[in-house]
């Protein structure tokens, strides 16, 4: 309860602000205050110290896990806004209101990250939604971010319809909306009931994968993410993503038994489209940026394993996972924010000009490919140690791998560019504390390269 | 704690490497720490140095353990001598940013050391594709003109091949006991006959690739030709070992019934292999090019030895392994003089060298000798062992691979003859006598030709452990 308090206030407390204080920078050092406070709060109460209690009739329910997500999002959070904190400013005029929004988004993180009830899930998805529609038009006079919040909202808006209808059926079916205990009886055979459950369950399913962009659901993300401004892009890519699969795991470890074997199938052709949309089409992509939000669907079709089976490595996965493509991604964004242009070219010869942002850059490229000593190689492993034990034939890590194997062609094409190909790079001006930023996110993807237990043993206290 | 000094040195070097840029110091560095490393790979010879077992990733079981067997210490000598020749032998090349490139290849030496010490099957994943990052690298910035695409082809083979490795590993894992990765417990997980053969072919074609065995061999021979020759000399001489000290590891002691089920595959696949890579460097202009295709040929022999699950042949392929580095480095090290000198690698453009430069003619043709597996030289001793095997084998195959033979002799005396012999080409006239050191050098490896060639009792006796531990169960 802790976050979900603190994160609302500290909203409130940032739209205030703006108006008492007018000066960007104090906003930003407010919202780290803040956010360093919420991070403060939820450790709190993972370690048993409950500030605010109030009794949500089991609606909520606060796992070990949860918490632990709670803070991994919060912290991630956090950086970014030490990171982008002068970009953010940069957009619109009053950057306090910005800060508001993402305490919005997150108390619908905390939300999500603990939600016993399938009502709970709903009004989650719906706090953290609607700041997104508006940061992504946050740029209020580029054409092209309006239209993407448009979409966005349009999309967006039809998936939580689908996601209610869902509730409705599972509601019509059982009585009830808790998920734990289980509502449904995996013993009943195929009712009346079952079917409607069955049915309830498979809308949720669409909306879940809707929300974290897994194929065939995710023809709103290029355009959303190519037309927000490109600080938000990261947020959206990388917290209220992740977010995004906590909730849908949450759900599924409850509730896939009742989907007995079509649940598997269900989700190996959603992981196998994903893989196949997210890698193929980001090969032909000309823009960096566009390029990321393909990656970040192919990305999603890899985190999707942890929901395929019921071992330990999903969770373990699932943390791994999370933070090694958030860092990555928060890193390149930042990267990509200070081109000029989005195009690969203009990342030709950065390597000569900035050797050490051409090599975080690189660090980058190479945890979302999965390579060896950074964070993105265990994610992956443990990945695909849970699809197989999860019950996957070798076949379909088989695939996993092919794909992995396409997506170094576009990861390494920037780095072809930057180190291979001699060029002006296209680079505005950057501050040497600003690489040093980077620098930071660089060695903790190389540390959990060599030590994820560092990462995954917090689960356990 | 002294295995781990093995790896430590070339690390430490190469991040010292690159705070330094006086020419002088880059080279005092890694000349240094490459003879370093190979002192204490002497001293391993004979002393058993005690292992390094730390815990490392407690959550998955999987332990960072340095082991050393005959094997290992075979290929960690080989190793250990190739890193310092080369360095020695092309100090004087003209290298842009030379700190960094010396830099990536001291990571490489420590990956592959990494490579064939570990005894952690999750390390080993991680150090096989470590040795691979630095060369990507290394290829793509100091390559030929076509340098980007055939790296990248390179590494997007080798890259593919190594995750399936990391499928075939996974898998292991959750069929051992204690789920780990520790070689002794992936020993004990009796895998069925469909079990063995899916995964089998998994690691196989990691290591296939990286030998490379036909028909997966097509990036190699523009690898070897793009890359700064130094590069091609560490792929050459000790990184396609990897493949076949993989296959020894990992593969028969893992798998030994899908490991007989596939010999008669493989080895026609090597056989095919050796011919036709045979074929193709006759018609060779290009001496690097020339040098990859027979490489090849060799590579695909010895797999191919190793697959007739002979102790003879497995003899002499270990003893190959060590000897076709030694060959192939002083091949290496003379076409680089040439070319550093003349600007040319196409063998028409040459002629001459023995009239110019007799000494290095001399060592050419010693190393040719060694190429063509002539008594006397080491490669005899191998090749030899290697054919038996196959004689036992299978007749027909040994005949067609022993086909390869003469091959090797039109190729390898044909190139001796153009650069060699003949009037002094134009381009062969700018021909200086080569640097003392680079000199010294290749005396020094040719008398290891010899030297192994004649007695070669010493790399039995090195190896004697690991021959038993595959033949004797």
């Amino acid at each position: 309860m802790n976050a979900i308090i603190v994160s609302a206030l500290m909203g409130v407390i940032m739209m205030f602000s703006s108006w008492i204080f007018n000066n960007a920078r104090l906003q930003k050092i407010i919202a780290l205050f803040g956010l360093l406070f919420l991070v403060v709060a939820n450790l709190a109460q993972s370690n048993g110290v409950y500030t605010f209690e109030i009794d949500s009739k089991g609606m909520l329910a606060y796992t070990s896990l949860g918490l632990y997500f709670n803070t991994i999002l919060f912290v991630l959070t956090l950086i970014y806004v030490w990171i982008n904190g002068e970009e953010i400013e940069k957009i619109g005029n009053h950057s306090a209101d910005f800060y508001a929004l993402f305490f919005f988004i997150l108390c619908g993180v905390s939300v999500l990250t603990s939600f016993n009830n399938l009502l709970m899930l709903f009004i989650g998805i719906e706090i953290l939604s609607i700041p997104l529609y508006i940061l992504t038009g946050s740029d209020k006079k580029n054409l092209t971010s309006n239209e993407a919040s448009l979409k966005y909202f349009l999309m967006g808006s039809f998936s939580t319809g689908i996601l209610l209808l869902g509730i409705t059926f599972i509601y019509g079916a059982t009585g009830g909306f808790h998920l734990e205990p289980p509502i449904i009886n995996p013993k009943t055979g195929l009712t009346n009931e079952h079917f409607l459950l069955s049915a309830g369950l498979i809308l949720i399913f669409v909306a879940m994968n809707f929300k974290v962009s897994a194929a065939p659901f995710h023809f709103w993300t290029p355009d959303v993410y190519d037309g927000a401004p490109t600080v938000f892009t990261s947020f959206m890519a990388t917290i209220v993503k992740v977010a995004g699969f906590v909730a849908y795991i949450k759900i599924f470890d409850a509730e896939a038994i009742a989907l007995g074997f079509a649940w598997r199938l269900l989700l190996g052709f959603v992981i196998i489209a994903t893989l196949l949309v997210g890698n193929i089409t980001a090969v032909f992509q000309r823009s960096v940026k566009r390029m990321l939000a393909y990656s970040s669907i192919a990305q999603a079709g890899f985190m999707l394993f942890a929901l395929y089976g019921t071992s330990s490595f999903n969770n373990e996965g699932l943390i791994l996972y999370a933070v090694a493509y958030s860092v990555a991604t928060i890193g390149l964004f930042a990267v990509l924010i200070k081109m000029k242009d989005y195009s690969f070219e203009s990342f030709n010869g950065l390597a000569k000009k900035e050797p050490l942002l051409a090599f975080v850059t690189t660090v980058f490229l190479f945890s979302l490919a999965g390579i060896p000593l950074t964070a993105g190689f265990f994610a992956k492993y443990y990945m695909l140690n849970a699809l197989l034990l999860g019950g996957a034939g070798l076949w379909l890590l088989i695939i996993a791998i092919l794909f992995a194997a396409v997506s170094i062609s576009y990861y390494f094409k920037l780095v072809q560019a930057m180190y291979f190909i001699s060029g002006e790079p296209a680079l505005g001006e950057i501050k040497k504390s600003y690489i040093h930023k980077l620098v930071l996110l660089a060695v903790i993807i190389i540390v959990l390269g060599v030590f994820p237990s560092l990462l995954i043993n917090y689960l356990y206290y | 704690m002294f295995l781990l000094t093995l790896l430590l040195i070339p690390v430490i070097a190469a991040i010292l490497l690159l705070f330094v840029h006086k020419q002088a110091t880059i080279n005092a560095i890694t000349i240094g720490a490459s003879l370093l490393v190979l002192s204490i790979a002497i001293v391993i010879l004979n002393v058993n140095a005690a292992d390094f077992d730390e815990q490392w990733l407690p959550l998955l079981n999987s332990r960072f353990v340095l082991h050393t067997d005959g094997l290992a210490k075979l290929l960690v000598l080989l190793t250990a001598i190739s890193f310092p020749a080369i360095f020695i032998a092309t100090q004087k090349n003209e290298t842009s940013q030379k700190n960094i490139f010396n830099s990536l290849l001291l990571f490489t030496q420590a990956g592959l050391l990494g490579v064939f010490l570990t005894a952690d099957a999750l390390a080993f994943y991680f150090f096989w594709e470590l040795a691979l990052i630095p060369v990507y690298f290394l290829c793509s910035i100091w390559g030929g003109e076509k340098r980007i695409a055939v790296t990248f082809k390179f590494f997007i083979y080798t890259f593919l091949g190594s995750l399936f490795m990391l499928i075939g590993i996974v898998y292991l894992y959750m069929h051992t006991a204690d789920h780990s990765f520790a070689i002794k417990a992936l020993l004990e997980s009796r895998l069925t006959a469909t079990q063995q053969n899916s995964v089998f072919a998994l690691f196989f074609l990691a290591f296939a690739i990286k030998m490379p065995i036909f028909p997966l061999h097509t990036w190699q021979p523009d690898a070897y030709e793009q890359s700064p020759t130094s590069v091609t000399m560490v792929l050459s001489a000790v990184m396609v070992k990897m493949g076949l000290y993989g296959v020894i590891r990992w593969l028969i002691p893992l798998f030994p019934i899908a490991f007989a089920g596939h010999a008669n595959l493989v080895i026609t696949l090597s056989v095919i292999g050796i011919i036709y890579a045979s074929f193709i460097a006759i018609r060779q202009d290009d001496l690097k090019r020339l040098i990859a295709y027979s490489s090849i040929a060799h590579i695909g022999l010895m797999n191919a030895a190793l697959f007739t699950q002979k102790q003879i042949g497995a003899q002499g392929v270990l003893i190959q392994l060590f000897s076709h580095g030694i060959n192939v480095l002083g091949l290496w090290i003379i076409a680089d003089i040439i070319e550093q000198q003349t600007g040319t690698r196409s063998m028409k453009a040459m002629g001459g060298l023995a009239k110019k430069q007799p000494t290095l003619a001399i060592l050419l043709v010693g190393f040719a000798f060694a190429n063509i597996a002539l008594p006397l030289t080491n490669a005899f001793v191998g090749e030899f062992l290697m054919f038996n095997a196959l004689f036992q084998f299978n007749v027909w195959m040994a005949a067609l691979a022993g086909v390869s033979v003469i091959l090797a002799a039109i190729y390898t005396l044909n190139m001796v003859q153009k650069v060699a012999y003949g009037e002094v080409g134009d381009l062969m006239q700018k021909m200086n006598t080569p640097s003392k050191q680079a000199q010294w050098v290749l005396m020094i490896l040719l008398a290891i030709v010899f030297i192994t060639g004649v007695y070669p009792q010493f790399l039995f006796t090195i190896t004697a452990d690991t021959l038993q531990q595959m033949f004797v169960k």
